[in-house]
């Protein structure tokens, strides 16, 4: 503190122009801007970052009462534990295959949503389509369950009337009692909650190309699927891959919200994923350690995730996205 | 092939996608709407006549019984205290920081900038996970408490960069001659940059706001012995929790199990349903332009 001051008071230059006194005068100058920023750095430091010490739990016997130094070390333990479980595979599977199938759903959904918005021509009803597509974006899962399980319910929800009234059933389906169906229905919320949300990106990606690209294929006698096919796909691309990219590396932490909340006892083989799985099985039994392996292991398999999809991306276009 | 060509209007295979374009656009947006136009009027349905089914988009019987049963439940009218106050608290205190954080990134001569940026960026895709982060809350003594909700998720990279993208586009001359005339960081800041930033900073009041309302995970976490510090989201979990299928009804709440007996647990849920619903729906469409703006700068600099 004291040499910010001697070096940085204005009307005494300081002698030297070495690295170290530069550094410090411009420190003294940028002073205002560091109050402004270190506090906070401080801050997401505390939250974001120190937690990853306990990491180191996860190669311990930890007992709730005693500082981390003071556990019982056990190196890999928990995590033969954890690969020797076999609900472990059940909970990775059912969270690959809800984060896979959420992932082309969310991403093919709204690229066609974004598609069909642009080529519609009424900008009332254009408006009106696009307000309400936002609109379940912005209500909790707790609602969206609550609205799910309405609309599938054996007591007179629509899904069932509608299937019941077409002839389809004879009698009402237990959606949410079917294992078989959970990751379809979690799949179906998820894109009917976030189509609108996701498509506001495609749409304004779409809105940057230029319009004379379409005015020389109509030239060219393109009918309009020929442009959406030959300029507004392409047009998008880039956009497409790094979303797409950055999606990847969320493959494995998919949170467990919408699991929690539609899932139940009855479907539990299908619904639990690996944050769920933590939470039953290392929180709330007080298995710390095997509980932050879980987390090691989602964390990790995420940024492996990433970075692969990164590299792959960074061979064919010479750009990271990270 | 060449017919209708030579025709003046829009060939047959466009005018075939314009109609298939707007039933698809009709279907989705009946399939969005119905549910939420369905459960109003379950809300304001009579709870016996409701069980006769063949209620759509209006009720049938119509009746406020519902909404004043919840309203009698005494867990609800603290929920909504809670989820009100966090909501405004959290707002105010993420604004506040990440546009600070925002602004001192924005700041070409700011020597910090790339590795603060760096720093930030990183947490966005990487997480210590749940439990580290709940011993982390458990050391800090923010179980039990309020701040927990506000403290914790104030400031989050992605908002950061979506406001520095938009102050990246302010004019630096601005602020110079502000500098001139003898003006700190800080009040260029708060005095010029603050203002300009008003529609950035609406995205972001919008996003915070929504998700300070939205949460349950917290209260579920942290503060589940806590009734005074409950909130609506939670509140509406563990009426669905006690409900659903297979879950054998762990919901001991007293007062709540007598409110159930009057009218049907499934009509509560609605009308609940419903009244956390509402304030999100009177505050978006207002939004609207700002959000569209704000996520598309957000996808530029990600």
């Amino acid at each position: 503190m004291k040499a910010i001051t001697e070096t940085g008071v204005p009307g005494s230059p300081p002698r030297t122009t070495s690295k170290w006194s530069r550094f410090w005068r411009i420190a003294f100058r940028n002073r205002y801007l560091y109050l402004m920023s270190l506090p906070f750095v401080a801050w997401v430091f505390l939250f974001n970052y120190y937690p990853l010490w306990g990491w180191l739990m996860a190669f311990q016997r930890f007992k709730p009462g005693k500082s981390i130094w003071e556990q019982k070390w056990v190196g890999f333990d928990q995590f033969k534990t954890l690969f020797q479980d076999d609900m472990f595979y059940q909970v990775l599977r059912n969270t690959l295959a809800m984060s896979v199938m959420g992932l082309v759903a969310t991403f093919v959904v709204p690229i066609v949503f974004a598609i069909m918005m642009n080529e519609m021509k009424g900008m009332f009803f254009k408006r009106f389509v696009q307000t309400v597509s936002y609109l379940p974006h912005f209500v909790s899962w707790a609602v969206v369950t609550s609205i799910v399980t309405r609309m599938l319910s054996t007591d007179n929800g629509v899904v069932n009337d509608i299937l019941m009234g077409l002839g389809f059933i004879h009698e009402p389906i237990q959606f949410m009692a079917k294992g078989n169906l959970f990751w379809g229905i979690v799949t179906v919320s998820d894109v009917w909650k976030e189509t609108g949300w996701n498509a506001i990106i495609y749409l304004a990606a779409i809105a940057g190309i230029g319009p004379e690209l379409y005015e020389a294929a109509k030239v060219d006698g393109a009918s309009r699927l020929r442009q959406i096919w030959h300029i507004t796909i392409p047009g998008i691309r880039t956009t497409i891959i790094i979303l797409l990219i950055m999606q990847i590396g969320h493959l494995v932490s998919i949170g467990f919200e919408k699991q929690f909340l539609l899932g139940n006892n009855l479907v539990r083989d299908y619904s639990d994923v690996l944050d769920l799985y933590s939470l039953r099985y290392g929180l709330q039994m007080s298995r710390y350690s095997f509980g932050v392996a879980v987390n090691i292991f989602t964390s990790v398999v995420s940024l492996l995730l990433l970075f692969t999809a990164n590299g792959i991306f960074k061979r064919f276009t010479k750009e990271s996205v990270i | 092939m060449t017919t209708y060509r030579m025709r003046k209007g829009a060939p047959l295979s466009d005018r075939i996608l314009d109609f298939v374009i707007i039933v698809a656009l009709l279907v989705a947006t009946v399939v969005t709407l119905y549910p939420f136009l369905n459960v109003l009027a379950l809300s304001f349905n009579d709870s016996t006549d409701s069980v006769r089914g063949g209620i759509s988009i209006f009720p049938r019987e119509f009746t406020w019984e519902n909404y004043k049963v919840i309203f009698s439940f005494s867990g609800l009218a603290t929920g909504f205290k809670i989820s009100v106050l966090r909501t405004l608290v959290g707002t105010v205190l993420g604004l506040i920081s990440s546009s600070m954080l925002a602004y001192t990134l924005a700041r070409p001569d700011f020597q910090g900038r790339r590795f603060v940026s760096t720093f930030l960026a990183i947490t966005m895709y990487v997480s210590a996970g749940l439990i580290p982060i709940y011993i982390l809350i458990k050391d800090l003594h923010m179980m039990g408490t309020f701040a927990v909700y506000v403290l914790p998720g104030m400031i989050s990279a992605f908002n950061v960069f979506v406001i520095r993208s938009f102050m990246d586009g302010i004019p630096y001359a601005l602020q110079e001659s502000a500098k001139i005339d003898g003006a700190n960081d800080f009040t260029i800041y708060w005095r010029i940059i603050l203002p300009m930033a008003k529609p950035a900073l609406a995205t972001i009041a919008l996003f915070l706001a929504v998700t300070q309302w939205n949460t349950w995970f917290d209260t579920y976490l942290y503060n589940g012995s806590s009734d005074h510090l409950t909130t609506l989201q939670y509140e509406l979990m563990k009426v669905l929790q006690s409900t659903s299928s297979g879950n054998n009804g762990d919901y001991r709440n007293s007062n709540m199990t007598q409110v159930m007996a009057t009218v049907s647990p499934e009509s509560v849920k609605m009308a609940i349903t419903i009244f956390v619903t509402i304030p999100i729906l009177l505050v978006y469409p207002f939004l609207q332009r700002y959000f569209v703006k704000g996520m598309t700068l957000g996808a530029v600099k990600g």
